[in-house]
């Protein structure tokens, strides 16, 4: 209870409290707004967080990504367009819904179930902590590579249909992070040229593959402007009708919690599972698809707890899950406080703080979005084409800054030509990222675990790492069956709409 | 309209026009960086996991492992109309990265304020919006910009040259805020 308030002694600053502010409400607003996701703010604001302590740093980012979802879900329900990419199942019931002349309802369930998920994430893991710091410290050098290399995997199977492509696009993430002088200073990939001796910089990179591919991106295309219908009536009172789908809420945020946690997976696997049990257990599975509220409850309440979850391994481990919390680990180097086992044991106080900082988000949101959905659905009338110039100024920002290098902007431009051509084929860029995360930690942890090992089964003879292994070939195996299965039920190519799903472009 | 039979399709990601290009580039590429691996990374010594040169290795073996199968899957699926369009997509968008470089050029010559609002309303202008209300907007943004992230943040952005023609008092007031 003590670290409990310290964590709330941590918060009551003046600076906090308006980062938590900005944070949450800019989120909802960058959520809202179709193409500009949390991963194109947060690559943005990331240098300019270096210059605040690592609680306002972090609380801002933070805001900006446990808040986006709460945005996305409007245009996804009002235009049949996710906010973010995470809103694209919210489309498939929010909109029939809005159809049917039923959109106060819709945006009163989604945000509901938002709120649900999100609390019901963050309680989860203030329960939790206590467990996870006594866990946290026997993750040692073989475990946190062995966890690293499952991310890695998970990365890469959760990219269904693209396994291929997301394998070639990690492995490049891994050799990005080769490039440069090794431990031994010797030049390695480098090609005598001087600017790549430093190698590639994470920030550069992440600014250049989502932010200024999604400047690139709207620029270059057509001209689009949203118009969304105004909501009448109070989106307060159609909350209530939540209680009646609280066990599929509850579910759905069980599911976001446990698939938030694993490294590499996120929100996707979460809404597909929470997805599915709700489809199951609904009396009317047919509707599922064409308005059906549990659907989108199950999708909204999933992608609400992972936020929270994602900082697991982040904070317990130093692991990223996904891109956004890649970055945000960025923040912790730049600040000295180094995310793993000792983070747990002897900054508890801190990690509290930043799920009390999460929990009072989810508040602050809410009661934004009860007063403000209609100034949202005015806000977001923004032309594409316009937007994009808005956030390439924004971007040179992040980059310019950063160290005043042309060759940064140089290199980040051409990694934004690159995150275009993969957001225009839909191609994922997150395992770019964690290849270049995950890669960078699996070659300390593996060097530094190989000093104590003589067999291949040393590796594995302490239980954790054990676990570890085990759940590795588990999850190839699952892959394995998974394909045999689909192989033999699978749709024609002609059937197949290959524009079903543009879940990479925001 | 969802044609999606299976709850599986739903989760899927299929290909796009341009799909087999990306894939040819990438496999070019990949073994591009594997031939010159010899002479990029030195193995040292015996302990095979330690070595630097190890991860280079893994890293471009399964680039290559992993771009040749999708080179194949693509080949392998059929042609999806569209495909030189989507290449010229991508061509055209190289000059918005031009754009992007000549604003970076711009800020250390003529400073960050009247850089921002220059490009601001330049591109503005070649977005075909050349409205007031689109200007005004444009300049009002740039201006929030430099305020926010220069004068407010602090953010490292070197003054412009041509603040160095001001008078001293103008100049250093420039220099910090602007």
């Amino acid at each position: 209870m003590d670290t409990i308030l310290s964590g709330v002694e941590l918060l009551m600053r003046w600076d906090v409290m308006a980062a938590l502010l900005i944070g949450s409400i800019g989120g909802v607003i960058i959520g809202a707004i179709p193409g500009v996701g949390a991963a194109v703010a947060i690559a943005i604001l990331l240098p300019a967080t270096f210059s605040l302590d690592p609680i306002v740093g972090l609380t801002i980012l933070l805001g900006i990504y446990g808040s986006s979802m709460y945005g996305g879900a409007l245009p996804a329900i009002l235009i049949n367009t996710p906010g973010t990419a995470v809103n694209a199942l919210t489309t498939y019931d929010g909109y029939p819904m809005t159809k049917r002349g039923e959109a106060r309802r819709a945006l009163a369930l989604a945000y509901g179930a938002s709120f649900w998920g999100g609390v019901f994430g963050i309680l989860c893991l203030i329960l939790l902590s206590p467990l996870l710091a006594l866990i946290a410290p026997h993750f040692g050098s073989r475990e946190i590579f062995l966890a690293a290399l499952l991310g890695i995997i998970l990365v890469v199977l959760a990219h269904r249909g693209q396994v291929f492509a997301a394998g070639m696009l990690a492995a490049f993430g891994i050799l990005l992070h080769t490039v440069g002088l090794d431990v031994k200073y010797n030049q390695r990939m480098t090609f005598d040229q001087s600017w790549l001796t430093g190698g590639f910089n994470l920030i550069v990179v992440v600014l250049g593959l989502f932010a200024l591919s999604q400047a690139f991106l709207l620029l270059t295309d057509k001209d689009n402007t949203p118009e969304p219908q105004p909501i009448t009536g109070s989106i307060l009172s159609g909350m209530k009708e939540l209680w009646v789908y609280r066990k599929v809420a509850t579910a759905a945020g069980s599911f976001g919690v446990l698939m938030g946690m694993v490294p590499g997976v996120g929100e996707f696997t979460a809404q597909f599972l929470s997805y599915t049990y709700a489809r199951k257990q609904s009396k009317t599975p047919e509707l599922f698809g064409d308005g059906a509220p549990e659907g989108l409850i199950a999708s909204e309440a999933a992608n609400n707890a992972v936020p929270a979850a994602a900082m697991i391994p982040l904070l317990a481990l130093g692991i990223p899950g996904e891109a956004l919390t890649a970055m945000m680990l960025s923040v912790f180097y730049v600040h000295n406080v180094i995310p793993g086992p000792q983070l747990f044991q002897n900054q508890l106080d801190f990690v509290y703080a930043l799920y009390i900082a999460m929990l009072l988000l989810n508040v602050i949101v809410m009661v934004f979005l009860i007063f403000s959905t209609n100034l949202l659905t005015k806000i977001i009338q923004v032309p594409t084409r316009f937007l994009g110039m808005i956030i390439l100024i924004l971007s040179f920002v992040g980059v310019y800054s950063l160290r005043n290098s042309v060759v940064d902007c140089v290199i980040a431009s051409a990694f934004g030509l690159l995150g275009l051509v993969l957001k225009r084929l839909n191609l994922p860029l997150v395992p770019i990222i964690l290849g270049m995360v995950l890669g960078g930690i699996m070659e300390v942890k593996l060097r530094s675990s190989m000093v104590r090992v003589k067999t291949p089964l040393d590796f594995v003879e302490r239980p954790i790492a054990a676990i570890l292994a085990l759940m590795i070939l588990l999850v190839i195996a699952m892959h394995i069956r998974t394909l045999v299965k689909e192989h033999k039920t699978r749709l024609a190519e002609a059937d197949i709409d290959h524009d079903l799903h543009d879940t990479q472009q925001r | 309209m969802i044609k999606a039979k299976t709850l599986q399709d739903l989760f899927k990601r299929y290909r796009r026009p341009g799909d087999l290009v990306f894939a040819i580039v990438f496999l070019v590429f990949s073994i591009a960086m594997a031939a010159s691996l010899g002479s990029q990374v030195k193995w040292t010594s015996s302990k095979i996991f330690s070595e630097p040169a190890f991860w280079p290795y893994v890293s471009v073996i399964c680039m290559l492992v992993f771009s040749a199968l999708h080179l194949v899957s693509s080949l392998a699926s059929p042609v999806i109309a569209g495909r030189w369009r989507e290449v010229g997509f991508w061509i055209r968008s190289v000059e918005f990265a031009v754009w992007f470089m000549v604003y970076v050029l711009m800020v250390p010559r003529l400073g960050y304020l009247p850089s921002t609002i220059i490009f601001a309303l330049a591109l503005t202008s070649r977005l075909g919006y050349r409205q007031a209300k689109y200007l005004g907007a444009a300049t009002l943004f740039a201006i929030g910009v430099v305020l926010v992230f220069k004068t407010f943040l602090q953010v490292k952005v070197p003054g412009g040259q041509i603040y160095e023609y001001l008078p001293t008092a103008a100049r250093s007031f420039m220099l910090t805020y602007f």
